[in-house]
């Protein structure tokens, strides 16, 4: 081919990430999610199991946004209710980063048997419906904060594998990575310097969405009961009990169900930003799955 | 030429929607029967030159200015619709990639039927079969109904002429068309391109990189640079007394596999689109430039009869002088660096293996460089890379001063790591893109030569003075480097390990010519320096001729024909080597 018109795979640094409005945009709606649910409890005004006064009484100056179906205050269940729905997502997505990308790793490098068989395994958990999955373990173990955290990370362990295993794959042929093999460097320094460096961008883009539907998962369970149980104060949980009120104090419902999707939308758009400023759209890595 | 030429550009200008030029005041006419090579470099704008004769931009590149008048019709300024209809009557592309230009899930008939129908409505079989056999492919029921993988490179590139040509065109601008063809195949098509010439009397736009390519095709060339044509005229005038300091430095770029001779790269990289700067593009780079050639574009100057060139100073052009060399040195036998003995590998795959060297047995004596010929497909990466433990072979033996090596690297000692480097074929994988240019370099010093982290810098950074890179891109990231820049780093990276031998995988195969005789000019001079022993794998025997004293020649996996470089390409032996040396294209 001539160098004149061969389409180069190389990495070139697209929009600076710092000067991009999603960045900013995505990060403004992140932080101030992840402010209120970590700091969130130091403000509130009172205690989240209080039972302050009437079930479903309107907002007014010691309630800013009423009281729900129990009469405990609204706001400060919001301030405490953030710690559950984000910390057990972020976990149960660190979790499965940490398994599927280091089985991703070593099946995308290893030309060995060690591939096929992973994969195999990969696919048999692929095969079982996550939502069964996470019912037969919340009904055989018990709702526990741990089996809520394992069920949600098993989900997307073969997705990321799979992932991260073309990515590798894809990486592990480039010329550095063979020059790094010819001069004898051993396995996990290739890993480390060769390849991971270069599949971070896909990573990042796939990790946004991600990260998003485990904290839908998460929400999505507390919300069907089978994670987390009243009285904690769960965002999730705050939807799910103050339905039946929606129409005398919206805010119940509305104020939690804001904040779920601010963090949502605010992670994809962070997420993609990162990715673009490496050089990977999510769009683009979208169509590639 | 006669008065009424059949294409007639003029004035043309194409810019990116910024504004920024890529094309400019390119004039060029060309009549019924006759081909004109566009020759050019990567930014040149020659592609995008022969998309705009079809009327066409590619997305975020436009038009802005000129005329293109192909038999008395205007493409410029018409609306699409127009142009759709005339594309493929009055004018049809010959792409360069005939596998990606064909659709993979259609067979080769119903394609062909495809653009017949577009274009008269029909699309009986006969037409069909018309089309094939003008590209002198066969119109049996089988062939018609293969799909584009099912065939050879080569039939992909007739089937793409050959739908060119359905809808009976005057004019056909070919892309690079045969760039990806191993050389006897596309001296096959360079003739069938001639004979379709003659018998059809169409007009060609033949558009390359390659000179010795245009030169034994075109009767006329335009030599394009940074978007401007800078000569032009018939071909044996502009490739035999070029007046243009570019085209003079493009030839004498070139090497030639019988009559070895210097070769002079153009120092510098080209100017980018946007970047050019105001006067003459080629200034920078240009060593008879003056003031005046600074301060804005100097004229295209009819010098002679449709001899045309833009430059101020063209008469203090010097006239081409190619002076011959001895070729590379021939080293007089010593005990043997490298012997590789009944060497046999295979490719794995689902379908069974591929034998990609059998029976191989060569060896290297120090400061000696060997050379690997073959067309793709002929195993001489494969041999290369089982040398230096990249590919475990599955027989014979490969030793390093007497001493057997392990197949895979890092079964073998640190010390036959570090004496055998290799360099890659594609400059644009070759380095880590999240990596330093002086990191990825002082690694292997480290790693191999178990020196310190600070003492690998120290040599990184001379090892950048020695491949003669600015030391300004030492902190930079390969992103930031030209393909030429990047081989270099390369290098400097195998050298690193201070080795005994280099094996060099056809790594000018993805330079322009002009990169390409600099990057040849470094490896000679490193050999001298450092009494290297080479390994050369390349496709291309003038390379091979510049830069080895002996030559294997290879096909599929076997050797064919070993020897002395000038007894393998002046007084070839075996058939395939013939063939070979024969359809190989020389200035």
């Amino acid at each position: 081919m001539s160098p004149a018109t061969r389409r180069l795979p190389t990495w070139v640094p697209r929009a600076s990430f710092a000067h991009s409005w999603s960045a900013r945009i995505g990060l403004a709606l992140t932080a101030t999610v992840l402010l209120i649910a970590i700091f969130g409890p130091f403000f509130a005004p009172h205690s989240p199991s209080e039972l302050a006064s009437g079930s479903y009484a309107p907002p007014s100056g010691a309630y800013p946004f009423g009281t729900d179906l129990l009469g405990r205050d609204v706001l400060s269940r919001v301030l405490w209710g953030g710690r559950s729905v984000v910390g057990y997502a972020v976990i149960a997505t660190a979790l499965a980063y940490l398994v599927g990308g280091t089985i991703g790793l070593v099946s995308g490098y290893s030309r060995s048997l060690v591939d096929p068989v992973l994969m195999r395994l990969v696919d048999i958990l692929l095969a079982i419906p996550p939502f069964l999955l996470l019912l037969v373990l919340a009904t055989g173990l018990g709702t526990t904060p741990a089996v809520l955290i394992i069920g949600v990370a098993a989900i997307h362990v073969p997705g990321i594998a799979r992932i991260v295993r073309a990515a590798t794959l894809e990486v592990s042929v480039r010329g550095y990575v063979e020059a790094a093999v010819a001069r004898g460097e051993t396995t996990s320094a290739i890993l480390r310097r060769q390849i991971l460096p270069n599949i971070t961008g896909t990573v990042i883009a796939d990790g946004g969405p991600r990260l998003t539907i485990s904290i839908l998962l998460v929400a999505g369970l507390n919300y069907l009961g089978i994670g987390l149980q009243p009285p904690a104060a769960d965002w999730a949980l705050m939807i799910s009990e103050n339905r039946p009120g929606l129409d005398i104090q919206p805010w119940s419902v509305a104020l939690p169900a804001l904040l779920i999707a601010m963090l949502t939308i605010g992670v994809n758009v962070l997420a993609d930003a990162i990715a673009r400023s490496r050089g990977v759209s999510v769009d683009e890595e979208l169509i590639r799955r | 030429m006669s008065a009424h030429p059949l294409l007639e550009v003029t004035g043309l200008r194409i810019e990116l929607l910024s504004g920024a030029p890529i094309v400019e005041e390119l004039d060029l006419s060309l009549s019924a029967g006759r081909i004109v090579g566009i020759v050019g470099e990567s930014g040149s704008g020659k592609t995008t030159t022969s998309l705009a004769l079809l009327g066409f931009a590619r997305p975020g590149v436009r038009i802005a200015g000129g005329s293109i008048r192909v038999a008395g019709e205007e493409l410029v300024g018409r609306p699409e619709a127009e142009l759709r209809r005339l594309r493929g009557r009055l004018v049809s592309y010959v792409p360069q990639d005939p596998a990606a230009a064909l659709n993979p899930s259609i067979r080769i008939g119903d394609q062909i039927r495809e653009v017949l129908r577009a274009h008269s409505g029909g699309g009986e079989p006969a037409e069909v079969s018309r089309a094939l056999e003008r590209v002198e492919l066969p119109a049996t029921r089988d062939f018609v109904r293969r799909f584009p993988h099912q065939l050879s490179g080569g039939q992909q590139q007739r089937v793409a002429i050959a739908t060119a040509l359905v809808g009976r065109p005057p004019l056909v601008v070919m892309d690079e068309p045969t760039t990806g063809l191993d050389v006897v195949t596309q001296a096959s098509v360079l003739d069938e391109i001639q004979r379709l010439r003659r018998e059809l009397g169409l007009a060609i736009v033949y558009v390359t990189h390659n000179l010795a390519v245009v030169s034994s095709i075109a009767d006329e060339i335009a030599v394009m640079y940074a978007g401007r044509i800078v000569e032009s005229g018939p071909a044996a005038i502009v490739l035999g007394s070029p007046r243009h300091p570019y085209t003079r430095g493009l030839v004498s770029s070139i090497p030639d596999f019988l009559t070895p001779r210097e070769l002079r790269g153009i120092p510098g990289i080209a100017v980018g689109i946007g970047g050019r700067p105001p006067g003459c593009t080629f200034a920078p780079r240009c060593d008879q430039r003056r003031d005046a050639c600074e301060v804005m574009p100097p004229p295209l100057e009819e010098i002679a009869t449709a001899h045309r060139v833009r430059c101020l100073e063209w008469q203090r052009t010097p006239p081409l002088v190619l002076t011959p060399s001895g070729g590379a040195s021939t080293v007089t036998a010593t005990s043997p660096l490298l012997e590789v003995e009944s060497l046999r590998a295979a490719h794995r795959s689902r379908s069974g293996d591929v034998v990609a060297a059998s029976d191989i047995s060569f060896s290297i004596a120090r400061g000696e460089a060997v050379a690997l010929v073959g067309e793709s497909g002929s195993g001489k990466t494969t041999i290369g890379r089982c040398i230096c433990g990249l590919h475990a072979p599955d027989g014979g033996r490969i030793l390093l001063g007497g001493v057997e090596l392990a197949p895979r690297a890092i079964e073998r000692p640190r010390q036959a790591r570090q004496q055998i480097q290799i360099v890659f074929q594609n400059p644009y994988d070759t380095l880590n893109p999240r990596t330093k240019i002086i990191d990825e370099i002082a690694r292997p010093a480290r790693i191999l030569r178990g020196i310190g982290r600070r003492e690998s810098l120290a040599v990184a950074a001379m090892l950048i003075e020695q491949v003669s890179l600015p030391q300004r891109l030492a902190h930079r990231f390969p992103a930031e480097l030209s393909g030429g820049e990047r081989q270099r780093v390369a290098i400097a990276r195998a050298l690193a390990a201070e080795p005994s031998l280099l094996i060099c995988d056809e790594i000018t195969s993805a330079l322009d010519v002009s990169v390409q005789a600099t990057v040849l000019e470094l490896l000679a001079r490193l050999r001298s320096e450092l009494g290297l022993a080479l390994l050369f794998i390349s496709h291309d025997l003038g390379v091979v001729a510049h830069v080895a004293s002996r030559a294997l020649v290879l096909e599929s996996g076997v050797v064919r024909e070993q020897g002395t470089l000038g007894d393998v390409l002046e007084r070839p032996q075996d058939d395939y080597t013939k063939r070979l040396i024969a359809a190989a294209p020389r200035l």
